[in-house]
């Protein structure tokens, strides 16, 4: 064995370990959710729409839709569907530019934080929300509209994946939108108008078939009619598909049509994003 | 000495649309300097730092600071490069201690929150809400958040606005503090006493331009400016003359008096006179 003494490596002088990415995404999410729930005004109108909007419905219409469904069960997967829409599209749509007018995002942009990191917050604090949301919603509507939940595991799958699709176009679509707004406040103006029009026209408020043809083939062109859609699959019978403008619930063409929704989510979000405000170079 | 150099900008140039920002700035900051650019509001400041900072595209010029082009910012170079913006970046849901520890999150060597809330004066204030805090309050949590990673290099683009007189002092001490421990301090103002207190070097910059780069007091040669020496005549008219000489010419004055020369003055172009003359000139 040669004896050569390697030179002493250079101690990276009193440098510690730069923080892995994963733990940072994970403090980046909590501290999201934090500052979530500690807005009152989105606690009580991105969770308390969709359940002041169930009380109110069920409360109005008692009748059954065709094939012995009633209507509080139709009704329901259009609010989960729209509660999915508002803690992401909405939600991250209004909040985005209100940081960027404040100048949050341009201060994160001056630290060392990966930029994968901030969004990979959002996505936490989305999901996390939506889960909670969507048992919320659950919940009222079984303990006081008799919902039936899903009864099969295939069914449950079914509604994991149609969310999972569903939140994660909305995500994508609302950072993406969230560039549009030039200022702080523009961003509700932007995001509202286009996610009630899209309630009205997907079926959130009315029967889907119900609706003009022309309305149903503009709102199968986004992807809320596409996630009432697959809920449907998960919370009506097998039979109602029949019912349904393509003769059945057309899981197929839920998961490409959101599939798609999320690609042109993520290229919009690539190509446009902005850290700062217009006039802010 | 490459390596001596903080940063080093030649040929700087920025426009917006037909507004030129920076028409073409020379300047070098070496490590361990206090270097202050003094100006008044739009003439260039921010927008230089910015670039220097890595938000801002330059759109001519060769720039290093730290031996990278800030074009384009590694997560390295930024952990490196302390930034306190202009403008304040508020976090109204949390509470002081809250951001300060999640940006400490983000640094391979960050300082311990608690004494870095502490070193800005805010420990009072460690569990407020951020909103809640006064405009002087705001603007030393974002210094906090500016010296959490333990910089190199710290950006302080106007850092006292809005400080009342006994947090500006307090706050001179700090920045003293880390100038003493060997961090390189750019800072911008428009209080000519700060720029006075507090750097090694003082660039003066105005319509985009950097006027001159000297120590405060050798600013615009204020030492070997002409004095003016003032006095009154026996009939009590005001006298004055400019001289390079003054001594001399006191002396001269009072051998002509024959004693005290009543009301005799001798003054300099004050920091402020030279300042006022410099972005004068250039307007």
């Amino acid at each position: 064995m040669t004896t050569t003494t390697k030179p002493a490596t250079p101690v990276a002088a009193s440098h510690g370990r730069r923080p892995g990415g994963g733990a940072l995404a994970l403090r980046q999410g909590r501290l999201e959710i934090t500052q979530f729930l500690r807005s009152r005004e989105s606690v009580v109108f991105t969770m308390g729409f969709p359940i002041i909007m169930i009380l109110i419905f069920a409360s109005i219409f008692h009748g059954t839709i065709g094939g012995g469904v009633r209507f509080t069960q139709y009704f329901i997967t259009g609010m989960i569907a729209t509660g999915l829409m508002t803690v992401s599209f909405q939600n991250l749509g209004i909040w985005i530019p209100i940081e960027r007018d404040r100048g949050v995002l341009k201060r994160y942009r001056g630290t060392p934080m990966p930029k994968w990191v901030w969004f990979a917050g959002k996505v936490i604090m989305v999901v996390a929300i939506g889960i909670a949301e969507t048992a919320l919603l659950l919940a009222v509507a079984v303990a006081l509209f008799d919902l039936d939940l899903p009864g099969t595991a295939g069914k449950w799958f079914t509604f994991g994946w149609v969310s999972v699709l569903g939140v994660t176009a909305c995500t994508l679509c609302g950072i993406a939108i969230s560039s549009l707004a030039r200022t702080a406040r523009s961003g509700s103006a932007v995001v509202t108008p286009v996610a009630l029009v899209l309630q009205f026209i997907s079926g959130v408020f009315f029967v889907f078939t119900d609706l003009p043809t022309w309305m149903q083939q503009v709102a199968a062109l986004f992807p809320l009619k596409w996630m009432c859609q697959g809920l449907r699959a998960v919370f009506l019978p097998e039979s109602f598909g029949a019912q349904e403008p393509g003769g059945s619930f057309e899981l197929g063409r839920v998961a490409l049509v959101l599939a798609l929704w999320c690609v042109i989510g993520l290229v919009l979000c690539l190509t446009t994003f902005r850290w700062t405000t217009k006039r802010d170079g | 000495m490459e390596d001596e150099l903080a940063i080093s900008v030649r040929g700087l140039r920025k426009a917006y649309g037909d507004n030129v920002a920076v028409a073409g700035v020379d300047l070098d900051v070496h490590r361990g300097e206090v270097f202050a650019l003094l100006g008044p509001n739009g003439a260039g400041k921010t927008t230089t730092v910015e670039i220097l900072e890595g938000y801002r595209r330059r759109d001519a010029g060769e720039v290093s600071v730290l031996g990278a082009d800030p074009a384009h910012p590694t997560p390295d170079w930024r952990s490196r490069v302390g930034i306190v913006l202009q403008g304040t970046g508020e976090f109204d849901e949390l509470t002081v201690a809250e951001v300060v520890r999640h940006f400490s999150g983000f640094y391979p060597d960050a300082d311990d929150p608690d004494k870095v809330i502490e070193r800005v004066g805010l420990t009072g204030k460690a569990k407020a809400r951020t909103h809640t805090l006064s405009g002087g309050q705001k603007r030393r949590l974002d210094v906090a958040l500016g010296i959490i990673g333990r910089p190199e290099l710290l950006f302080l683009d106007e850092p006292t606005t809005g400080f009342d007189p006994e947090a500006r002092r307090e706050f001179w001490e700090l920045i003293r503090d880390l100038a003493a421990a060997g961090t390189t301090i750019v800072l911008t103002t428009h209080y000519l006493d700060e720029a006075e207190a507090l750097a090694d070097r003082v660039g003066v910059i105005a319509g985009g331009r950097l006027v001159e780069v000297a120590a405060p007091n050798r600013l615009g040669n204020r030492q070997e400016a002409l004095a003016t020496v003032s006095w009154r005549t026996p009939e009590g008219a005001l006298e004055s003359a400019q001289s390079a000489t003054p001594t001399a010419f006191v002396a001269d004055l009072a051998a002509r008096h024959g004693g005290e020369v009543p009301g005799l003055t001798v003054t300099r172009p004050t920091l402020e006179d030279v300042y006022l003359t410099m972005i004068g000139h250039s307007r």
